[in-house]
């Protein structure tokens, strides 16, 4: 009975059912960032003069890519500490970063698209980048039916972790090998070489998907503690009074 | 255990898979047989004219060795599933790395093998040269299919031991491929066409680099991979 | 004798002062939702054989898992003869040897060959005497060279008994050991259970049939839902008795008459 206890309290009381105020705070702090860099992008910047309006995409389109690249690796982290303490958290961490990197990564694809089809004719281009992205999408895809097909909890974080730090390890890899297979794509977009009035917009969308992502790992890191503490309460409804009694 | 003691455990591990496939034979009769249908499917879809076959053979011959031989990976971790043998391996004291060199040396000899009859089939059916290009075809083929083989063995070491072990694979193991199928590719494309850019040795040496590193990441991994 | 020739009667026993064989305690393992073990704690000192007798689904095979180290605990820890379950598993993986509930043999090979599989992945160099002498023991000497794969689940057991014999570990788990055998292989493992703990080695049986463990068993936990509660034997056995009373009878008179005689182990 007083190991149950001492298990129930020590290790979940610290476990908050509700959710802290500040990822309240940060979901409006990445609403309202979002609909201001929309309209910094939309009212101050220039149509630029072989793109257009289109050009705008790329502001949304380029820090998408950014934060997902930083859920993978913060994936890819989060697998490294799993694999050396065996704490809970970070594998719940590792798997809402991957689950939010992959609704990145689509977003990045068909952002990409979108923006392909109008400038350079086509929806799909074997360019480096876009390729790795696709294949990122199927690697994390193929993580998450991984968790979802493995029941025991302590496999699924030791599988996961391990498939997770290889996905990571090999999108360098696959990179690499796309780009010396063919590349014509244009060279790297960053704040530095286009106007000013562009570098604001894409300034303000990186802190405004920043946010976004921040609120997204957390919600869903929120939600795996959650089913953890329910569960932790069908265990001692499963363990009772007294169940370690002997 | 010193390495030596490893190393025959390693041995002892390959040498009873390989009596067991050389026993029954069941499962390298049918990844051949497949192997050549999935040629043949090719050429349908290729040909029939001549130097569109012999364009696209390179490429075709390294998927076909991934559809075939990925059926190879979850029948070696199958053997240890049937009667509760996997149990009984991980009873064994030791390190849990000698069972994956053991897989792994057992997978490579079953894949290679499977590849001493495709490819003179491939260029058969593809009009490929094969004497003059040998000694280059044989090193592109030993080091893309000990990456894919690498790959191969740690992924089914998990999908083999869930519910839907058939898609699974492909689905964790295709996408890591790439870059070993980019590279072996290539280098296989130059080979065939005589290497006139001279560029198979650049692909060859990216080949052993991606080798090392999917070598040394899952033979770390393996352990966290293997317990129950 | 295939005893002689493994480790077994020469180094067990006195070197441990004081040591317990197994040693567990508030282990509990979880399975997705469901909980196999809610904290139990045992000990199996050294020269003892104890018996854990519960229904299928109670805990048994889990806990015995555990024990073996192909098992981590959800919560607890244990060790056997001082080594830690987790932290030195390769330690305890050198002292123990299993009959699991299946045999865990390659069909695809002879039976002399898996024993040969089986001494080399323990890193020992097989050696012929000793392989014959334990399939003897076991009665497959006339079926070495024959394909596991057609034999009989008990000829199947008995090999896999042969296995345990040749890696004469100090700590043997067996998983109901008497399914699948006639009453001569009841009388073998008996026999061999008798020997390995004069020998000064433990043992923990896994069993719901507690009149067939009981000739050679010293202590009895009963286990029920993932619990386990230290219990007489002849309560367990009178609740046997309700299904086979002529053997309920037969197993009292073996514990009265002393339980260690592997004679009387032939129900």
């Amino acid at each position: 009975m007083n190991e149950m206890d001492d298990l129930t309290s020590s290790r979940f009381s610290d476990m908050p059912l509700r959710q802290s105020r500040w990822v309240g705070i940060l979901g409006w702090a990445a609403f309202l960032a979002m609909v201001g860099a929309q309209a910094v992008g939309f009212a101050l910047s220039r149509p630029e003069r072989d793109m257009g309006h289109l050009q705008k995409i790329l502001y949304v389109h380029v820090p998408v890519a950014w934060a997902m690249m930083i859920a993978y690796f913060m994936v890819f982290v989060a697998s490294i500490l799993y694999l050396m303490r065996r704490k809970e958290r970070y594998d719940l961490f590792a798997a809402a970063s991957a689950e939010v990197g992959v609704v990145l990564t689509a977003l990045t694809l068909v952002l990409g698209s979108i923006w392909a089809r109008p400038t350079w004719g086509v929806w799909w281009t074997w360019d480096p980048r876009l390729t790795t992205s696709a294949i990122l999408l199927v690697i994390f895809a193929g993580y998450l039916a991984l968790r979802s097909y493995t029941e025991d909890a302590d496999r699924r974080a030791r599988w996961s972790a391990a498939v997770g730090i290889l996905g990571f390890l090999n999108v360098i890899i696959v990179y690499q090998s796309v780009r010396w297979w063919r590349s014509i794509h244009q060279v790297q977009s960053s704040p530095s070489t286009v106007d000013p009035s562009y570098a604001l917009s894409l300034r303000l969308n990186a802190i405004a998907v920043l946010l976004v992502l921040a609120y997204l790992v957390a919600r869903r890191y929120h939600a795996a503690r959650l089913e953890r503490v329910a569960e932790s309460r069908m265990e001692v409804a499963a363990l009772g009074e007294g169940g370690a009694h002997v | 255990m010193s390495w030596r003691t490893e190393l025959s455990r390693a041995a002892a591990l390959a040498w009873k898979d390989l009596t067991a496939e050389r026993r029954t034979k069941a499962n390298f009769n049918s990844v051949v047989f497949l192997a050549g249908m999935i040629l043949l499917l090719f050429g349908f879809a290729f040909g029939p004219d001549a130097n569109a076959l012999r364009a696209a053979a390179a490429g075709v011959l390294w998927l076909t060795v991934l559809f075939s031989g990925v059926l190879a990976f979850n029948r070696s971790y199958q053997l240890e599933l049937d009667g509760g043998a996997l149990e009984q391996l991980l009873l064994y004291p030791g390190s849990r790395k000698t069972i994956f060199l053991g897989k792994l040396a057992a997978n490579l000899a079953f894949v290679l093998l499977v590849e001493a009859i495709l490819v003179p089939l491939a260029a058969v059916l593809y009009d490929l040269p094969l004497a003059k290009p040998f000694p280059g075809l044989a090193g592109v083929l030993l080091l893309g299919t000990f990456g894919f083989v690498t790959l191969g063995t740690f992924y089914a070491a998990m999908a083999s031991r869930v519910r839907a072990r058939e898609v699974l694979l492909p689905l964790l193991l295709f996408p890591m491929l790439v870059p070993v199928v980019v590279a072996s590719v290539e280098a296989t494309s130059a080979i065939l066409a005589g290497d006139p850019m001279g560029d198979a040795g650049a692909w060859l040496r990216l080949l052993v680099v991606f080798d090392a590193i999917f070598f040394t990441a899952s033979l770390l991994a393996f352990e966290h991979v293997i317990d129950e | 004798m295939a005893r002689q020739t493994g480790p077994v009667s020469t180094t067990l026993g006195a070197r441990d002062g004081g040591i317990a064989a197994v040693a567990v305690s508030d282990i509990a393992r979880r399975f997705g939702r469901r909980w196999a073990l809610r904290g139990v704690s045992l000990h199996v000192e050294p020269g003892t054989i104890a018996a854990l007798v519960g229904h299928n689904g109670s805990g048994k095979t889990t806990l015995l898992r555990i024990i073996a180290t192909t098992l981590r605990p959800t919560r607890g820890s244990g060790s056997v003869f001082g080594h830690d379950l987790v932290r030195d598993a390769n330690r305890v993986r050198d002292l123990v040897a299993v009959l699991g509930h299946t045999p865990g043999l390659y069909g695809d090979l002879t039976a002399r060959e898996n024993l040969e599989f089986a001494l080399r992945m323990s890193g020992r160099a097989p050696t012929r005497r000793d392989i014959d002498a334990a399939l003897d023991r076991v009665g497959l000497a006339a079926d070495a060279n024959e394909l596991v794969r057609t034999f009989s689940a008990g000829m199947q057991r008995r090999l896999a008994l042969a296995r345990v014999i040749l890696r004469g570990a100090r700590l043997i788990l067996l998983d109901e050991p008497y399914a699948a055998f006639d009453a001569d292989g009841i009388a073998l493992v008996n026999g061999f259970l008798a020997e390995h703990k004069a020998a000064g080695g433990a043992a923990i049986v896994a069993t719901h049939d507690p009149v067939r463990a009981a000739p050679v068993v010293d202590r009895f936990w009963a286990i029920d839902h993932g619990r386990v509660t230290p219990t007489e034997p002849a309560l367990l056995l009178a609740a046997a008795a309700g299904r086979d009373p002529a053997a309920a009878f037969a197993a009292t008179g073996a514990i009265v008459a002393g339980h260690a005689d592997p004679k009387r182990a032939v129900l």
